[in-house]
């Protein structure tokens, strides 16, 4: 597991500097012990960005779903996005690795920078900006075939060059916590593991094709509270290598694992009267659960609206 | 949430959940009756061919040629290879351009477009166009290129034609039934759209293509309209043996057999109706069979 390294068969496409590999000495303290309370601990207040959004806006046909939002994601952190339904959160997440692209009508203003490259750039390839930053959804999604299938289909598709994929399905299965569970039955369909297998599946999955930013929407909300916990851990420990930003409606699992999180509301806009989103507050989580600065975020975390 | 789903199903199954009311099993005996109409139907043809052609039902059906003096040893030699060739044809035609069209209109089209909604309207209709319109159709095609109408590739033409549009709606449907999810994991892996059909969305829909393919085909097997407006022979005695070939089909040769007023043509005729449901019957068991085997838990 120490062997694995991140970014080391990116392709060259114009999006700036390739992932480096993380410098995992910094963060060792924190491996030992994945109890909760740790998990903001190496915090620093500077972030150091992995990937930023510069005033962006995102439509829908003439529908503003999201509104001038500028905001930084720290390598090595985990980011969490929380606030009401239909403040724009999943929609910000999905238009960080172009997945908005597939939606018809959809547009984004302003940059989402990943390494300081603007990943809407005319010279960026979409297909490229979606292997460097993986995504994890809701409702756990594995292919209909065979596990190793599932992990191996990415480095497939993207045509990786791998020395073999035996030790990339390991790999990825181990650094998603399922290996054991899944070692002598990697043949079998992955449509036969539990829904908390399914999701670390769809972990693993992503892992394999090696990216730095892993998008997490949702990822543990169709889940029991015992997968979720594994989820979480997990979270944790993907941390020391990769940037995470997960979108929650769970604040307690904001509370848990984030290092930072952003607070997003829904207001009506003028003139319209359609709801848009709009970025309220972004802090150490630390800071948004016990010291917020704007009203509208105390009242949303002691429950008073959302 | 139970409960309510429990309710919810009720009203489906009033009677068996205790709901007597007049209008209730009114309704359920006429749905009964329907039932009952259809598998009569089958049956009482069933029967009936079989009564008349069971004398027939010998090896000379199928070894034998058709022949004018000679009903009680004609056979459907003929038209059983025609009716082979002539499909195979219409299957290589038609499955490769039905199931290319209808995923280029689920997950490629743009549905805004003019030209595409043009396409999707008219696809319904021409689902519904008479089989003879199909025959006419090939005949100046046929015409326009130079090409001998009354031969194998015309008929296969002609049949992929008249099935095209039910496999394109039955791609379509099975492509939809692909969930967004499985498409979603794989373009968020980085595959391309094309890989995510060629990869994913495809073979997902296989089952529910090949099950629309394969009654599509059986319709087409049935067909003889559009092959007597071609000019199909209703006398041969050769084996074809190629494209350029001239044929006759089952539905031809019954036709014709048919046709005539000796009691012995009659017999052979219902003798190579009951051969041609058999086949019909296999083909819709095998659709069925592919559609349970392979239908996928989400």
């Amino acid at each position: 597991m120490a062997t694995y390294s991140t970014g080391t068969a990116a392709p060259s496409v114009n999006l700036g500097e390739p992932p480096s590999s993380p410098a995992r000495e910094e963060h060792l303290h924190a491996t030992g012990g994945l109890q909760h309370h740790v998990a903001h601990k190496h915090v620093a207040p500077e972030i150091d960005p992995v990937m930023a959004c510069e005033n962006v806006s995102v439509y829908y046909g003439d529908f503003r779903a999201v509104t001038d939002v500028s905001l930084d994601f720290g390598k090595n952190e985990i980011t969490a996005l929380i606030g009401p339904s239909g403040c724009g959160k999943s929609t910000l997440l999905r238009s960080l690795n172009r997945m908005n692209d597939l939606v018809e009508g959809a547009r984004v203003e302003g940059r989402v920078t990943y390494h300081e490259k603007n990943v809407y750039d005319r010279d960026v390839d979409p297909i490229e900006v979606r292997r460097r930053i993986g995504m994890v959804f809701q409702k756990p999604n594995p292919f209909p075939k065979s596990i190793y299938d599932n992990i191996a289909y990415g480095p497939r598709v993207t045509g990786m060059k791998v020395d073999s994929m035996d030790d990339v399905v390991e790999e990825s299965l181990t650094r998603a916590a399922l290996w054991d569970e899944v070692k002598d039955k990697l043949k079998q369909s992955a449509l036969g593991l539990s829904g908390g297998q399914q999701q670390r599946l769809c972990i693993a999955r992503t892992l394999a094709v090696k990216p730095d930013v892993i998008l997490m929407d949702e990822p543990a909300s169709a889940l029991d509270p015992i997968a979720t916990a594994r989820i979480e851990d997990l979270m944790l420990e993907l941390r020391e290598d990769y940037a995470i930003i997960v979108v929650t409606h769970n604040m307690q699992q904001a509370a848990r694992v984030a290092d930072r999180t952003a607070f997003f509301t829904a207001l009506a806009e003028e003139g319209s009267g359609d709801r848009t989103g709009l970025l309220v507050e972004y802090d150490l989580t630390s800071n948004i659960f016990q010291n917020p600065r704007d009203k509208r975020t105390e009242d949303y975390i002691s429950g008073r609206f959302g | 949430m139970t409960s309510i789903g429990s309710l919810a199903g009720r009203p489906m199954k009033a009677a068996r959940y205790g709901d007597r009311g007049f209008g209730s099993i009114a309704f359920l005996v006429a749905l009964w009756a329907a039932v009952a109409f259809a598998v009569l139907t089958l049956g009482v043809l069933l029967v009936d061919s079989f009564m008349d052609g069971a004398v027939r039902l010998d090896a000379a059906l199928f070894t034998s040629y058709s022949s004018q003096i000679l009903p009680e040893t004609a056979g459907a030699r003929a038209a059983i290879l025609g009716s082979a060739w002539v499909i195979v044809v219409t299957a290589f035609l038609a499955i490769p351009l039905g199931v290319a069209a209808g995923v280029y209109l689920e997950e490629f089209a743009d549905e805004r477009r003019w030209y595409n909604k043009l396409v999707e309207v008219n696809l319904t209709n021409l689902a519904a166009v008479p089989a003879i319109v199909y025959g006419m159709l090939t005949a100046g095609l046929a015409l326009a290129v130079g090409l001998e109408r009354r031969v194998v590739l015309a008929g296969g033409i002609a049949l992929a034609l008249l099935i095209l549009p039910v496999i394109i709606i039955a791609t379509r449907e099975a492509v939809r039934a692909v969930p967004q999810e499985i498409r979603d994991g794989s373009l968020a892996l980085g595959a391309t759209p094309l890989q995510t059909v060629w990869r994913q969305t495809l073979p997902a829909a296989v089952p529910g293509i090949a099950t629309g393919a394969i009654l599509a085909l059986s319709r087409a097997l049935g067909e003889a309209a559009p092959l007597l407006l071609l000019g199909g022979l209703v006398f041969v005695n050769y084996d074809p043996d190629g494209l350029m070939s001239g044929f006759t089909t089952l539905p031809i040769q019954i036709f014709n057999w048919a046709s005539q007023p000796q009691l012995a043509f009659q017999q052979v005729a219902s003798a190579a109706i009951i051969v041609m449901l058999f086949l019909l019957l296999v083909m819709n068991a095998l659709a069925i069979f592919i559609r349970n085997r392979y239908q996928k838990r989400w």
